[in-house]
């Protein structure tokens, strides 16, 4: 399992970013400083915002700064309104947001760079094929508590939900209007991949994680299930193109419309050059 | 005996330097248990400011992001876990150990030593994961959901039975010759001598073992976090899953903020207090000579 890693990541960000920093600016300057020459690109970028992209940009920007030496890229994670005030305010050069743009929000420039997909999902030896959302919804409050209810075995269900604080649990509780007070669940548990074996070990089980692990897993021989949503099918490409109901988009902000270094970055985290970061952190890459 | 006279130590000044270096690191190791302190209490200060330390006692909930800080539900999970797991390892490690130095021939008592060393070098999370495919799906067939007290439980005791069972067997070893000899002449069947003798005579080694595997067994993250179900809730059963507080930290720290991170400071800072308060039992049982 990948936790360990996980677990401090946020909040070293910044150090970690600064002292990756340090060491490519003190010890190839000999070595590298006649290669990049030609490279224009100085300077320091803050980014600020939605903690869910935060591991996701930081990865981006450590792949950037390797590409250009003399770039400092700094991302500090702090909420999504974090991201659009800073960016409003120009605290920030770039503003993390993990949710489609408001009304209000239209003075920003917006940069989707990926998707972020969730799906319930089963043991695939569990006769449910679909739930309907108010059945999700009642299970999910405990109102339903025998799968007999929705057309399955006669066993109690095993509720699986996220920890607090996961980009998973906002996008579920989001969609479902829900609030995690409200939430009666047997198993709590943190990483996507935890959720996996929690259902792959459980035939009673429900949960959900993201897609682009659900899928992984599933494609290869864990004993799991997506469920579709609103008759939508859970696949990473519904997410890519935007039908997937249970997904958001995730984008950069800028003030006014990009020029120099932010331009450049947020070119580069649109390009396809950072798709298998995209596919680490569980998000899905946009659809050209 | 040595004689480290003032004599002898100003004719050898590598015996004054040596005096020095071992002072420093003794310095050092006394000074990170308060530097972890104060960064606990440090980092614990905002939440306990702005929350105040009676509402970690009596919220309706644990929902950092609504604004419910409840911590006793998680207390009483780690206590719960704790006393489960060291009811069932200490008995078994004591009595592994009694077997090994004296019932069991030399050959089978060599391996079945390295056995348990070997069980001592497994990582937290393999235990974690056997639990969670092996152990929660049978518990769950039992008695559903699976994930629960009883399950780590269980996996605590295994993870806690090398540290009494090789405490156990050294402080066995550690019993004076001439004790069992003296029983012997008595006329003492084995089992007597085992009890009466050895036990009383190894009582204190025994002890700190309990100590350490009850430290351990707070302190537990990993396994506890993938075979517990993380629920916060106080547990009315075995099969009630339950959130401990190391598992609290280790669920929610990457995505915690503001208070929410403060909140998971003070479960730290309250996990440092039943360690404090374990130390301070075993000292007071033991009138001062728990390692003695």
């Amino acid at each position: 399992m990948n936790q360990c890693c996980g677990f401090f990541v946020l909040k070293k960000y910044a150090a970690l970013v600064a002292l990756s920093m340090a060491i490519l600016l003190c010890v190839p300057v000999s070595a590298g400083a006649q290669k990049t020459a030609g490279d224009q690109l100085t300077g320091k970028l803050v980014i600020t915002g939605a903690s869910t992209l935060a591991p996701l940009i930081a990865e981006i920007g450590k792949r950037f700064e390797s590409l250009h030496p003399a770039v400092r890229i700094d991302v500090q994670s702090g909420g999504s309104s974090r991201g659009v005030a800073d960016a409003r305010q120009g605290l920030a050069d770039i503003g993390m947001v993990s949710r489609a743009m408001k009304e209000d929000e239209r003075d920003l420039s917006a940069f989707p760079v990926a998707r972020d997909g969730v799906c319930p999902i089963l043991h695939h030896e569990n006769p449910v094929q679909a739930l309907a959302d108010e059945q999700v919804v009642a299970i999910y409050t405990g109102k339903i508590t025998n799968w007999k209810t929705v057309g399955g075995a006669d066993a109690p269900i095993t509720v699986v939900n996220k920890a607090e604080g996961r980009s998973t649990l906002e996008v579920f509780l989001h969609y479902f209007k829900l609030k995690n007070v409200d939430v009666r669940a047997q198993v709590v548990i943190g990483e996507n991949e935890q959720g996996v074996k929690t259902v792959a070990g459980n035939r009673n089980a429900i949960g959900y994680v993201s897609i682009g692990t659900a899928e992984y897993d599933a494609a290869h021989g864990v004993p799991i299930k997506l469920l579709p949503i609103g008759g939508v099918a859970a696949s990473t490409e519904s997410v890519a193109k935007g039908i997937f109901p249970l997904s958001r988009p995730l984008h950069l902000v800028t003030r006014a419309s990009p020029s120099g270094l932010a331009k450049d970055f947020i070119e580069y985290a649109q390009s396809k050059a950072v798709h298998d970061l995209i596919r680490q952190q569980y998000f899905v890459p946009l659809a050209d | 005996m040595i004689s480290s006279g003032s004599n002898t130590l100003s004719r050898w000044p590598t015996d004054r330097l040596l005096l020095w270096l071992l002072r420093g690191i003794a310095t050092i190791a006394g000074a990170i248990v308060l530097l972890i302190m104060v960064f606990l209490v440090m980092e614990a200060g905002p939440a306990l400011r702005h929350v105040g330390v009676a509402r970690f006692f009596t919220d309706p909930s644990w929902h950092p992001a609504e604004g419910f800080y409840n911590l006793t539900p998680m207390l009483w999970g780690t206590l719960f876990a704790m006393v489960g797991s060291v009811l069932i390892a200490t008995p078994l490690g004591i009595l592994s150990a009694v077997f090994c130095r004296y019932y069991a021939p030399p050959a089978v008592a060599r391996i079945y030593r390295k056995l348990i060393e070997l069980l001592a070098g497994i990582p937290s999370v393999v235990y974690g994961f056997w639990g969670l495919v092996v152990l929660v799906p049978l518990i769950g067939a039992i008695h559903p959901p699976g994930p629960s007290l009883l399950t780590g439980i269980v996996i605590v005791a295994i993870m806690i039975l090398p540290t009494i069972a090789l405490m156990a067997d050294a402080s066995l070893t550690n019993v004076p010759q001439q004790y069992m000899r003296g029983a012997v002449a008595l006329g003492l069947s084995r089992g007597a001598t085992i009890r009466r003798v050895v036990f009383p005579a190894a009582k204190s080694g025994l002890f700190t073992g309990v100590i350490l595997e009850t430290g351990r067994a707070i302190g537990e993250t990993m396994a506890i976090l993938m075979v517990c179900g993380n629920v916060v809730q106080t547990p009315h059963s075995l099969f009630d899953p339950i959130r401990t507080l190391t598992a609290n930290i280790a669920l929610e720290m990457a995505y915690a903020l503001g208070d929410h991170r403060a909140a998971l400071f003070v479960s730290g800072l309250v996990l440092m207090a039943m360690i404090a308060a374990l130390v301070a039992a075993a000292d007071w049982i033991s009138h001062g000579r728990i390692y003695g």
